[in-house]
Parts: structure tokens; sequence; C-alpha cells
């Protein structure tokens, strides 16, 4: 177990820089995933922590260690691969016993074998070749063998994107309970941001090999730092316009609307769906905009209406299912409402922004 | 609206199935055109009359005896392994680090070393042949205290050239599809890169090994046109002892000759398919 720290952390390949200055503290025992789109650098940001990739500048360290320059052999961090990566010629015992006998450790090896494939549930397996077990079974043999070595950080990187659905949630609860019982530093790769917010203690959100936002999963989807950061963590309904006074802004529709502090200037104005309220519920609020309903989404749990407020604005609205609430149609005529500080004022960024 | 589906007529229908019987006639009379002379050449072996003629008179296994009396073909059987043997380890000696090289690093004229790699495929055996002859030539004349002209070392030299396009072929046929993060998991688990390779990566390509090995045994013993330049006088290999044989005689011997060296390159190769599926790599 280990406190990990990357300080400056970049990596260029060739002219393109793929991770640019990340700097993260990760506490003894936390679970950190580095969330974003593909290509965000947060792929190779984990290869620099296991050591497959060196960086251009920046350091790495475990604990008092710098590792920055020890090649991945020596760093005793365990790595699970997106393709589970097992070696197909030894059985699921001789699989998870490799990294003891490179280690060439005293411990009675069968016995930690056994343990390791007793907690992720696959006692009895041992003789199997990998070819003849099933995804989510090999899946925890990668994992028994990443554990076996009692590694000081475990390397996760998009481990349940092979799985099915299903069997997906079942394996996220196991791996995160399995953690927290190891209490073993964790650093995950995805970009399933349903997955992220689920397994994580605290999240890293990456776009442009940049660190756009550290922070809890309620940091995040309350107080997100960026458009980017607001769009990619749950969903966003964004309005463009413009700041035109204090707590006045202006979208590029024409619509005015009440909301809290930012710079005059160009600006986007976010507004999560669930905090959106319709017809009688919006009679509150200090933004109520008259709009026409246009498509309903039923959801089961929830509702999404979209509605018009503008030629050139629609807003997704999220209403819980209740029996006793008739449902809009589409082609109603609705007011939609939010309090002033449901709104997130960014300021217009040159940034791509995730669909 | 999507047009309706229309029912092919019946003329497209017939028309289908003439091409596919076409397509299978001759692809049947083509297998037949080629299998058809080795039929006879096993047939052939069993006669039992010293001229081949049709009808047989009856059927001995005396020419299967006659090759073992005969001392040339004794010979060049042994030879033939001997080269072959030795032709086949040393090109997988070459061949394995040159495909690993090939498969896994850019680097500069990567593609004209794959090229050069495979061209003794593309050159004819006897221009091989000749060239090489050539060149021992040449050579023998600045190093004259030692004999490279039709020595056992320059035969041998040349039937490497033959297997060494056939085993970086077969063994980076078997690395295309490698997972080099295996290799990764393998470094993660404390094996330095040396453990990593004789431990993963070797047992996952063995196959591929083991395939580029035989294939190049069969390549080599089979070899007649670029041996025919290189065999030192009184020396020969199986192919060529049956060249000479077949200049004095026709009887049933060179047919059961044939038929032991079919049956043996026969046996490699289908054991040689077993790892590597020889469609998709010749």
């Amino acid at each position: 177990m280990a406190r990990l720290a990357l300080q400056q952390l970049s990596k260029q390949f060739a002219s393109n820089i793929a991770v640019r200055d990340v700097t993260l503290d990760v506490g003894d025992g936390e679970f950190i995933v580095l969330l974003g789109p593909s290509g965000c650098g947060k792929t190779t940001t984990l290869r620099m922590i296991a050591g497959f990739v060196t960086p251009s500048s920046g350091t790495v360290r475990l604990d008092d260690r710098d590792i920055t320059n020890l090649p991945p052999w020596k760093r005793n961090a365990g790595m699970v691969f997106q393709s589970y990566a097992l070696f197909p010629h030894l059985t699921v015992a001789e699989n998870v016993a490799f990294g003891l006998e490179m280690r060439r450790s005293t411990a009675d090896i069968p016995s930690r074998v056994a343990e390791a494939l007793r907690m992720v549930r696959l006692g009895g397996l041992e003789g199997r070749l990998p070819r003849q077990l099933s995804g989510g079974q090999q899946q925890r043999v990668a994992l028994a063998r990443a554990l076996v070595i009692r590694p000081d950080v475990l390397l996760l990187d998009e481990p349940l994107s092979n799985l099915d659905a299903k069997l997906r949630e079942t394996v996220r609860v196991e791996i995160r309970e399995l953690q927290r019982q190891l209490g073993i530093t964790t650093v995950m790769v995805t970009h399933d941001q349903e997955e992220a917010l689920m397994m994580a203690d605290r999240l890293v959100v990456m776009s442009n090999g940049e660190v756009r936002q550290v922070g809890t999963q309620r940091e995040l989807y309350e107080r997100p730092a960026d458009r980017f950061v607001a769009m990619f963590v749950g969903r966003s309904n964004s309005l463009s316009g413009k700041i035109v006074g204090p707590g006045r802004f202006e979208t590029a529709g024409g619509l005015r609307i009440a909301c809290h502090e930012g710079a005059i200037g160009p600006a986007v104005l976010a507004l999560r769906p669930e905090r959106l309220a319709l017809g009688a519920m919006a009679a509150d609020c200090v933004n109520r905009l008259p709009g026409t309903v246009e498509f309903v989404s039923y959801l089961g749990a929830s509702i999404d209406l979209h509605v018009r407020i503008s030629p050139t604005d629609r807003v997704v609205v999220c209403q819980p299912n209740r029996a006793d609430v008739r449902l809009p149609v589409e082609g109603d005529r609705i007011e939609v409402g939010w309090p002033a500080d449901a709104a997130m004022v960014f300021a217009q960024e040159t940034a791509p922004v995730p669909n | 609206m999507a047009a309706p589906l229309a029912w092919p007529s019946s003329a497209a229908v017939l028309g289908r199935t003439c091409g596919r019987w076409l397509f299978t006639g001759a692809a049947g009379g083509v297998l037949v055109l080629i299998l058809l002379p080795l039929i006879f050449v096993v047939w052939l072996s069993f006669f039992r009359q010293e001229i081949p003629s049709f009808p047989p008179d009856g059927y001995s296994l005396r020419w299967f005896r006659a090759i073992w009396t005969n001392p040339k073909f004794a010979d060049g059987f042994a030879m033939s392994l001997q080269v072959a043997v030795v032709a086949m380890l040393a090109g997988l000696l070459l061949g394995v680090p040159a495909a690993l090289c090939i498969a896994r690093f850019r680097f500069a004229g990567r593609e004209v070393l794959n090229n050069l790699l495979l061209l003794p495929i593309v050159v004819p055996g006897i221009v091989l042949g000749t060239a090489i002859y050539v060149f021992h030539v040449e050579l023998q004349g600045f190093f004259s205290e030692v004999t490279i002209l039709g020595s056992i070392g320059g035969l041998v030299a040349g039937h490497i050239l033959l297997v060494i396009p056939w085993s970086v072929r077969l063994v980076t046929a078997s690395l295309a599809g490698f997972d080099r993060s295996v290799e990764e998991a393998a470094l993660s688990l404390g094996a330095t890169p040396v453990r990593a390779f004789f431990r993963i990566t070797l047992p996952i390509i063995r196959p591929g090994i083991v395939a580029s090995a035989l294939f190049g045994f069969v390549v080599s013993f089979g070899n007649l046109e670029m041996t025919l330049f290189l065999v030192g006088a009184g020396r020969t290999t199986l192919p060529i002892a049956i060249l000479q044989y077949l200049e004095w005689k026709i009887d049933p011997t060179i047919a059961a000759v044939s038929v032991v060296q079919i049956a043996l390159i026969g046996t490699a190769m289908a054991i040689t398919n077993r790892f590597v599926r020889l469609s998709r790599v010749v």
C-alpha cells in the first residue's frame, strides 16, 4: 500500500503532446478514476505510472521513492489490461503464480495462489486454460494475478469494457469491495462515466492531455470547473449566448435569463435536466419561459421531455415518473422554469466539447 | 417507400447454378491434372515388371527393396537429410530473430529488409544456383587454400538461403495476432524482458516456429535446381540421384524413390499445417 504522486507529468510523441503537466496525489488506499474521451491522455498517464511509457518530463513517486525512471518489472504495480492479457499457454494457477515466481518469493506459492483465486471466487478452476474460461472469469484471473503480488498500486486499464452490460454492474461492485477490503491504492482508466461515478473515491476528468478537474462525484457534478466537465459528467443542457450585465444572460435566440455572476461577454449556460421544473412546479422560479413539448422519452423511472423555448434553443427536462402527475404529450404548450442558482455559467472557450 | 423485393428470375437462378457447376468442374479438372501423375507414380512403384507397361503383370515391393541396395539412393537420401536438417536449424536461428525485428520494430529500411529476406523465393532456382556458383568461383580465386567450390559448406549455405524466407514468413504470420499487452503483463509482474521473452513470447509463437522448421526442411530436402550447381564431385542429394538414375534407366525404382520422398514431404507438410494454416502464408 502506498501513496502515489504525479508531478507535472508530460509526454510528447513526436509533435503530438499526449499528456501535459498532470499533477495528482493519490492517497493510501484511495480509488482514483481517470475519466475522459478517447485520446485524452488517460491511458498514456496510466502507462507512465506502470512504466511502459517514459515521461518526457515530470516525476512519478511512490511514497518517498522516485520511480520515474524505474523499469516496469521493478515497480511492483499490479496491472489489469483491457484485453486481460492472460498467458494463453499457462493454466489459471500458473498465470496467477507467475508474478510470485518472478519475484523468487520465498512465500508458499501454491497457498497464495489459492488464496488469490478464492478472493475472486475462482476456486476449482486452477487447472483450466484461459481459453476455457468465460470473459468474466478471465477478468477475475487477471485481477487475481495482479493482486497476488501484493502490489503497491493497482492499475486498471478499462477492465470492464469487454464484459456485457449485466455482468459489468456486478463486477464493478466486486472490484470496489475487494479494493476497499484490501485497502489498495488504485488508479483506473475509463471512458464510461457511469462506471467512473460508481467506483471512484475521486475522479480526474481529462481532455486533450490535460486535467480539467479533480474531485468527488458531487464536486464534479454540482461545481464543474468548466463547460467540458459540465458536459462530460452527467447531462447538461447548454445555451450559448452572452452575459449582458450583472446576473443577466441573453441567449443567441434572444431569451433573457437571470443567472449568477459571470464576466460580461460570450458565455455558455449549462442546466442539469433534473433541475428544470415544468408547469405549476415552475411557478416560484425566477426564470420562467413558455415552450412547446417536441419529444417525449419514457425511460421508466424518469421521463425526458424535449422542450423548445426559442427558435434556436431546446432543453431537455428530466421529470421523475410519478403516477399522480399527468404526462405532457408532444405538442403541449408548457412553461419551463428554474431558479437562478441552477444555471452554471462558463466563459465561451475553444476546447472541444463532447456530444 | 422501399421498392418491393423482386424474386430472382428463374433464368438468373439457372445461370448461377450453371456457374457453380462450371467452377466446381474446372477446379476438379485442375485437381485431377495435378494429382494424376502422382497417382501413376504411386501405382507404378508397385508394378512387378521392369519395363512399365499397362496393364501390369502383377504387383510387388521389390522396387522399394531396390532403393536401399542402390548406394546412390541411400547416399543421396543421407546427404539430403543432413543438409536439410542443418539448413533448417540455421534458417531458424537467422529467421526467427529477423521475423521478430520486422514484426516488432519500425525502422528505416524495414520494408526493404522484409522484401530482401523473401527474395530467394522469387528468384528461380536455376538463376539462384548459377549466381551462387559464380560467386563461389570468384571467392575461390581469393581464398585458394580453402575449398569453397563444391564444398558441403557451400551447399548448406545455399540451402539456408532457401529456408530463410519461409522461416521469416511463417514466424511473422504467427506474430501477426500477438497481443503485446501479454508481454507487458509479464513485465509488470516482475519479469525482465529476457525472462518475459523465454517464458511468455517464445512459447506462444512456438507453433509458428515448429511449422517453419518443418517447412524449411521440406523446401531444402526437395530442392533440385539450385543444388545441381552446388554439389561437389561424387556427392549427390536424393533429387539429384533420381535425376541421374533417370538418364540411364526407367524402371519402377524411380517411382518407388519418389513415393518415399512424397510420403516424407507430405507428412512434414501435414504436420506443419496443423500448426500454421499454410494457405495463409504460401
